[in-house]
This record gives C-alpha cells, structure tokens and sequence, in this order.
C-alpha cells in the first residue's frame, strides 16, 4: 500500500510534519513497514484540502487531530 | 508597470522589454512569424533617445533579442558581450585633467614609486605611461582630485579579471577566467555585457505539460526573493507564478537546510571546508586555487538538493529555478545538476513573464510559501550560511568541533580568504564564499538592490513556519531513503 503525504507549502504550515510523523510511529508500531510504503510530494494540487494525504492514489484531507483516526479507518483496515 | 520602480536602472528596463516582447509573441507561438518586428516595437518613430541613430538602436535590440531566446550556442559562457552595444569607453588608466592648478607641493610626483610624473612649464603634472603601474597614488595624493582613474566600468567591476579590450576596443570576455557573476552585466552603464536567457525554454515547458497534466512543473524560488518585487506581497509573487502555468513553488531555501545539516558534519570530519552554495564562488576556486578544490564541500548546491528530493518523490516533474543569479545558468548545465534542474531564469526574467502575460501580481490573492526554516531562509545574505552552519553542528550535538566560520562577501574577499588558506595562515576552518557583494541579494539578476535587503530576508526567514533545521528537513526522510 502507498500513501503519499503533501509536504507542500500549504500542507505544511497546516502540519503535514505532525502528520507524517505520527503516520511513521503509527506503521511501526503496527508492524506494516513492509507492508505500506510512506511517501511525500511537493504539491498535490489541493492546497485548499491540506492536509492531503493519497491511499493508492485516493485522495484525503488529514489534520494532526485527526490522523490516529484516518490511520484506523483508511490504512489499518485496508492494508 | 512603469509608474512603479521595479528596477535599477534603465538599462534593465530595456532587457526587461525585449524579454516581455519575446515571452508575449512566444506564449502565443507567434516567435517567429514576428520575431523581426520586436525592435521596431520598442524603438518606433525616427528620434533615436539611445544611440546616435533608431537603426543603430535597433541593431542592438536585434541582438538583445537573440539574448532573450538564448543567445549565441557556440559560446558557453552564460555571459556575453554585445560588440556593437559597447560604447568602447576610455580606458586610458590614471590621466591628469584640466584641474591640475600646477601648484607647489607635487605631491603626486612625491608619492610615485616609478617616478613616471613629470612637470611642464606651467608646474602641470603629466604622467608617463610607460612607467605609470597604475596604482593609483598620484591621484589619491592630489588635493585637487586632478587626476582621474580611466577604467572601464565593466573592467573594473569584474574582480576576476576577466574583461579586456578587443582590438576593436569592444569588451573581450575570457571564459577560461569568468565566473559568470554578472557583475559586468549589471555596471556596464550601456548595456553591452548580457546574460542569456532561458525563458523560451521555461514557456516551452509549461505549454507542453498541458496544464501540468502531462507532467508537473515546478518552480523552485531563492530565498532572496524575499528582498524583491517589493511593489507586492511575497504570497502575491508565488501566486502570480502559479498564475504562469507553474503547478507549485518551493523553497530552495529547504535545500539550504538539508546542505546546512549535512555541511557541518563534513566539516566536522574533515576539518576544513570552503561552501559549495554559490557557484561563482566554487568555479573560482577551480580555475584559481586548484589545489583548494578538494576541501570544497562535497554538497550539491541549495537548489540541487532540493530539486533532486523532488524529482526522487515525483520524477517526471520538470524544475525550473528562479533565483538573482547569472551563474547558476551555468551551474544548472553541469551533467550532475542538470539531471534534477531543468532551467534557471532570474527574478528579472519572472517579471518580464508575469508581464508577458499581463499579470498583474498586486491584484492576485497570497499564496502560501513556508517550506525551510529560519535558517535556510538566512542563506541569502553574507553570513547567513555559517549561522546555519554553527546550527547544524548545535543541532546534531556536534560539540567536539570548534567552528570558526570566515564568512567572505564578495570575490575579493574571497580571494584573501583562498590566499591565506593556501598558505596555512587562514584564523579560520570554514570560508564561505559568496560571489556578490552582500551574497545572492546582491547577484545580478535581481531587479533592485538596497540597504534593506538583508533586513528583508532576515524578517523573512523569522517568518518561517519551522524554527530549527532538523524540523524543516524531516520532510525528506518521511520514506527512510535519504543518504
């Protein structure tokens, strides 16, 4: 599984940081490192949406608060 | 536009014309159907306000135009003459003028080392130009200010010593010793000393990625933006750069974070370093201090790095590098840079394309730029870099090595630093070295230049979302691939 997380400008003062560090903790502590490969990119195109995370391609909008959530619903029970 | 000071001086404004002309026929692909008329264009009418004649004028515009699409191909230098733009200033050296009074100390014939200064009948004083050496004592000594240093503007803002005279009398350029500052560019007062231009490339680029649908392309901005375009606000620039066709802008300044972090562990292992951010400064060093050039720090430039993190999250991406420097036209060409940097224009070529396009930047709504830290944003001015250095040593809890940081703004000043290391004299063990005056502010692509420069990209880097490097830069680590 690829999720790809917005480093971009905008993402970034939103706290695409935050997100990407707990998304880090979250897959190790569950064990997926091999399983789901963690990403970034400049610039998906949705600032207004930040911040923006992509699961296989499908688009999300993820905030620091909300991304223990978005990890259980979205990677956990997919993967 | 006019009514505001966008520029320095005039010579700028009329590159800056031919620049919009090209990019306004291009967006349209009407180059070459119309390419002829540009000088036409912009020196219409009979009365010439340039040169002796309108047709002298516009032979000169047709060679700007060739600048503007990219300049002469058999010449790799990204600096070049315009022969028939060069007014062959007087370049006659130290010469004694009408306000010589002929009085009674002659100091100036005291103070010369090559007794080259003789006196007439009058007591006037002449000096003798096979012994002159030119070094200026005479006219230092003069109470009067009598005697006058013929030099020509170019010759003497090149430090490198570069420039010389045709046997024409037009400036020669000698790429074996040019570092492609553009330090000419900007004081030639006539205009005849250009950088290339690669914007035909950049317009080429957006029109064929078809809305960046085909493949996104990216604009990767100098933190010495900060102190330009000060008709508007910063978030008003990068949004005028998305009005272009670009589909996002990043800080180079992130790429100065991640050199900054990785430098100061170099120097710590080795020792002894020189920066490796200004390309000017690392191509004097090869063409002059040789044996110098393996203690230059191994690090891609700011805008290398950042750019090669991009195309490693998106490589099909094109980047495109917007900054105040001639030089890095010819850093982007090098095979180990060119492989992340598609192109490089200057600020000065950015607002010939928002103007091409009739964008009118001050009307647009900020966007967001916030990227780097504090100290990556410093990089661009004197100094800035060894601050992010002593950072980087901190950050890591590097505390065994005793930084002491030679920071040299301008060539010269680099020249003295190159000469004392080479002979072991150097109160120092790490040169940073930067080509202009004041660092990138001062490079001469910018379109003005001011004492509030370095307070601009001071402001600018406090403003930064991320206060220590290692913040900014965890970014590139999110898949625990980074080298």
């Amino acid at each position: 599984m690829n999720v790809t997380i917005c480093i971009g400008s905008s993402c970034h003062i939103k706290g695409s940081r935050e997100v990407v560090d707990r998304m880090k903790e979250l897959v190790n502590e569950n064990g997926l490192s091999d399983k789901v490969e963690l990403s970034g990119a400049f610039c998906m195109g949705h600032c207004k949406d930040g911040v923006c995370v992509t699961v296989d391609g499908k688009l999300y909008s993820v905030s620091p608060e909300t991304v223990d959530d978005f990890f259980k619903n979205n990677v956990l029970a997919k993967v | 536009m006019t009514d505001k000071r966008i520029f320095d001086t005039k010579v700028q404004v009329l590159k800056y014309k031919v620049l919009k002309e090209v990019a306004s026929l291009a967006w349209e692909d009407k180059l070459l159907e119309h390419v002829l008329d540009i000088p036409k264009t912009i020196v219409p009418g009979k009365v010439p306000t340039m040169r002796c004649c309108v047709y002298k004028e516009r032979a000169i515009l047709e060679e700007r135009v060739k600048l503007a699409m990219g300049g002469d191909p058999d010449n790799s230098n990204a600096i070049q003459v315009i022969e028939i733009a060069c007014d062959e200033c007087p370049a006659g050296g130290y010469e004694v003028t009408e306000s010589c009074r002929g009085c009674l100390a002659h100091r100036c014939q005291d103070v010369c080392p090559k007794g080259a200064i003789s006196l007439d009948h009058l007591q006037r004083a002449h000096i003798d130009k096979n012994k002159c050496v030119e070094c200026g004592a005479c006219a230092r000594a003069c109470p009067y200010f009598a005697i006058r240093h013929n030099e020509r503007p170019c010759i003497r803002s090149c430090k490198v010593k570069a420039i010389s005279m045709n046997e024409d009398f037009t400036a020669h350029i000698d790429n074996s010793k040019c570092i492609s500052c553009g330090s000419c560019v900007y004081m030639c007062p006539f205009g005849a000393i250009m950088d290339k231009s690669y914007i035909l490339n950049v317009i080429d680029m957006i029109k064929k990625s078809q809305n960046n649908q085909k493949y996104k392309v990216f604009a990767v901005v100098a933190p010495s933006i900060a102190s330009q375009f000060k008709y508007a606000k910063l978030g008003q620039v990068v949004a005028g750069i998305r009005e272009l066709g670009f589909f996002s802008t990043v800080e180079a300044a992130l790429g100065a974070d991640m050199v900054a972090y990785k430098e100061s562990k170099e120097l710590s292992e080795k020792g002894f370093l020189t920066s490796s951010c200004c390309p000017a400064f690392v191509d004097f060093i090869k063409k002059n201090f040789p044996d110098l050039a393996p203690y230059i720090s191994s690090n891609l430039s700011p805008m290398a790095t950042i750019a090669k993190e991009m195309k490693r999250s998106d490589p099909d991406c094109k980047i495109v590098f917007i900054g105040p420097c001639t030089a890095k036209k010819m850093e982007f060409r090098k095979s180990e840079v060119h492989k992340y940097i598609d192109c490089v224009i200057t600020f000065e070529e950015l607002q010939a394309l928002f103007d091409s396009k009739n964008i009118d930047i001050t009307s647009l709504d900020e966007d967001v730029l916030d990227n780097a830290s504090y100290f990556g944003r410093i990089f661009a001015r004197s100094g800035g870099l060894s601050d992010a250095v002593a950072e980087g040593l901190k950050e890591q809890g590097i505390d065994n090595f005793d930084l002491k940081a030679v920071p040299c703004d301008g060539i010269e000043a680099c020249k003295v630093a190159l000469l004392k290391a080479r002979k072991r004299l150097l109160d120092g063990n790490f040169i940073e070295g930067m080509a202009c005056e004041g660092g990138c502010i001062g490079g001469a692509g910018c379109l003005t230049h001011g004492p509030k420069n370095k307070a601009e990209v001071d402001k600018y880097g406090k403003e930064a979302y991320e206060k220590t490097m290692k913040d900014a830069i965890s970014v590139y680590y999110i898949d625990n691939k980074q080298e």
